[in-house]
């Protein structure tokens, strides 16, 4: 009897002994957030599993706040996130007695796009500031045509939106009149059938069908036309980070993971996916 | 034996469905109490990010601010004190951000432990200082004065104009421009479903052949499968460009293309129900009406629809539903500008759609994230007493026609 129990003991560890050491090896991570990070964080999650068998990486949108509550709560491994945690996100996870590591894992540059049929082709800071606080209304007063400017923003929950306002606003409020789209695909959409838009989409998404214009910071000295060269070399100037947030407990779980991302091969999917590299 | 079987089956049957009955109804009431419970929860907090407050110089004579105040400070709008009552003393902007601009790294710290200490002596410096920053940096021996602000009431919730939810240092919130939208939005859905609506199932139920019946009415449900957003695409790429060239507009993203959509996705509702309704006319009242000399459009006119009213507007009620509660395919065509709408023809937004853009990207729990609630309460509000309306209106024509 007790020696039937013995293999029977012995027959329910080994296989257990095994998953266990499997489990250790391979990595199963939850990445939720940013729809913005998310196309990216798909691509290096499909090559890093081929490359480790086993190993379990699922990623889920939803938006920045949606993946930083998941962090709170509990129910993500990692938060992607195309704005900076905010005060009341950072202290709940304080209240909750967890601390956080930030990661900037690569970086969107921002065009501001026009219809094809406008004559400007560049616009400084301050015009921009102008035009999206809707001070500035008519193109005529930035030396094109007579017409009224429509101007397109992504949603005002969007990392996008915060971003554009911190460096381009001088943190000013849009003007109340600016059209509000919930995807870049429709800013492009618009800005290519209305012939007075104005809207801003990232690097990736520029197509033929709307003008990227040049931009300038320095109060029109040098004006820079977005691009994958003057992105990487940061010669242009509307550029944001993406952040990856994890807990600082899951560390070691993730961390293969990150540091996959942060290498050169990671580096180089980032440009494929239309994204600028560290 | 047997019998004590049925009665048995019979009791079992009927506690089913009782417990399915009660079952839903709770889930349906547990919602709207989650929904009320967050909503509510606005108006207990300060529309200001969480963790940050807003101080000023001890001398300041200013002690309160509202948030269209908070607005015009911050985007330079108002630049002196004496307009907002105050001492002549011009305003100077501070964010936690910009101290940098006032101190070196080493006087800040290595930690920037110094920071709250800094921020004090700043703001004791600077007469006409406005600063606002993270409330872990009040310093104990704070001296500038902490401005109040004025929570979020009701009144003003319900008319303010503005709708900046995430506007810093403090959001304004003012959903009267998104009821607007939402009203005009749904009223112009309706205006077109409803006609069109009824006039195809009356042409289906009494004026069709059977071939042609046969053939129209699955296409109809048909429409109701497609997902909505491939409408609002739809409406992106044909519609909005035909109401830009077609009213010489200089944007086509307006409350009209929205409510072309929307009634689009309201027909396949408002036809398959007041079909079914106009059908059910009982052959011998139809048959009386044409024995008495009656026309067929006298008929239809007189008889079949005075006895279909209630499934009419029943229709009707369902279609406003799906018009006032759809998301997707609004959020797609009509702008999402929130301002007060003066024609039909300009940008608007509606409150589902807002809810769909921005609840994702809220902190949860935060001011933000219950605003977007309450807005889901006055949505709730708004269909519950369209509802009402319908269903007095329709009671009152049944009196009437039993009369």
């Amino acid at each position: 009897m007790i020696k039937k129990i013995k293999l029977f003991t012995l027959l329910v560890a080994i296989p257990m002994l095994i998953t266990t050491a499997f489990v250790q090896t391979s990595l199963n991570i939850k990445i939720k957030g940013s729809d913005t990070v998310l196309p990216l964080s798909q691509k290096e999650a499909e090559v890093f599993m081929k490359a480790n068998g086993g190993s379990k990486i699922t990623v889920i949108g939803g938006g920045s706040g949606v993946g930083l509550s998941a962090l709170i709560d509990g129910s993500t491994d990692i938060a992607m996130a195309s704005r900076k945690i905010k005060m009341g996100e950072k202290m709940k996870l304080q209240d909750a007695g967890k601390s956080v590591k930030e990661v900037t894992i690569a970086y969107d540059a921002l065009a501001v796009v026009v219809n094809p049929q406008n004559k400007v082709s560049q616009l400084t800071r301050e015009q921009l500031e102008g035009i999206f606080t809707g001070k500035t209304t008519n193109w005529k007063d930035l030396g094109g045509d007579d017409m009224k400017i429509i101007v397109y923003s992504r949603e005002s929950s969007s990392g996008t939106y915060d971003f554009f306002k911190e460096h381009i606003l001088n943190n000013k409020n849009y003007s109340t009149t600016v059209l509000s789209m919930a995807a870049t695909g429709a800013i492009i959409q618009s800005v290519s059938q209305t012939k007075g838009a104005i809207g801003y989409v990232g690097l990736a998404y520029l197509d033929k069908n709307v003008k990227a214009l040049k931009v300038s910071t320095d109060k029109g000295k040098t004006f820079v036309a977005p691009s994958m060269v003057t992105a990487k070399d940061r010669t242009y100037p509307v550029i944001r980070p993406l952040f990856y947030y994890y807990l600082t407990t899951v560390e070691k779980n993730v961390k293969p993971f990150v540091d996959y991302i942060l290498s050169p091969e990671g580096q180089k999917m980032v440009e494929q996916v239309g994204y600028v590299p560290l | 034996m047997n019998t004590r079987i049925k009665k048995f089956t019979t009791k079992l049957i009927e506690g089913l469905l009782f417990l399915c009955g009660t079952i839903s109804s709770l889930v349906v009431l547990l919602i709207i109490c989650f929904l009320f419970k967050e909503g509510i929860g606005l108006f207990q907090t300060q529309p200001i990010e969480e963790g940050y407050i807003v101080a000023v110089n001890k001398n300041n004579i200013v002690n309160t601010l509202s948030p269209a105040q908070f607005k015009e400070i911050f985007d330079q709008n108002i630049s002196n004190w004496s307009q907002l009552g105050g001492n002549n003393d011009s305003i100077i902007l501070f964010r936690v951000d910009d101290i940098s601009n006032y101190y070196t790294d080493e006087e800040l710290g290595a930690n920037f432990e110094n920071i709250p200490q800094k921020i004090s002596e700043l703001v004791e410096k600077t007469s006409g200082m406005i600063a606002f920053f993270p409330e872990k940096y009040f310093d104990k021996n704070f001296t500038g004065k902490k401005i109040e602000i004025d929570k979020t009431t009701l009144h003003a919730f319900l008319s303010n104009k503005e709708w900046f939810p995430t506007a810093q240092p403090v959001a304004q919130l003012g959903v009267l421009p998104l009821i607007l939208g939402t009203l005009w939005v749904s009223l112009g859905a309706i205006l077109i479903a409803l006609p069109l609506g009824l006039a195809t199932a009356i042409y289906m139920a009494e004026i069709a052949n059977k071939k042609v019946r046969r053939f129209l009415k699955p296409v109809i449900e048909l429409l109701a499968g497609i997902p909505s957003v491939v409408y609002g695409f739809f409406g992106l790429i044909v519609i909005v460009p035909m109401i830009q060239q077609v009213f010489n507009l200089p944007v086509g993203e307006t409350g009209l293309a929205g409510s072309i959509i929307l009634g689009i996705m309201a027909l396949p509702t408002i036809i398959t129900i007041s079909e079914d309704a106009i059908r059910n006319t009982p052959r011998a009242m139809k048959e009386a009406s044409l024995a008495l000399g009656a026309s067929k459009w006298q008929t239809i006119h007189r008889v079949i629809i005075p006895y279909s009213a209630s499934g009419i507007t029943a229709a009707a009620i369902l279609g406003i539903g799906r018009a006032i509660g759809e998301t997707m395919a609004v959020l797609m065509v009509t702008g999402n500008a929130a301002v007060i709408p003066h024609s039909i023809l300009e940008p608007m937004r509606t409150i589902p759609a807002t809810i769909a853009a921005e609840l994702g990207e809220a902190p949860q729990g935060g001011m933000h994230y219950k605003a977007l609630f309450a807005l889901g309460c006055i949505l709730f509000i708004i269909t519950l007493v369209i509802n009402l309306i319908v269903e007095i209106v329709s009671n009152r024509r049944k009196k009437l026609t039993k009369i």
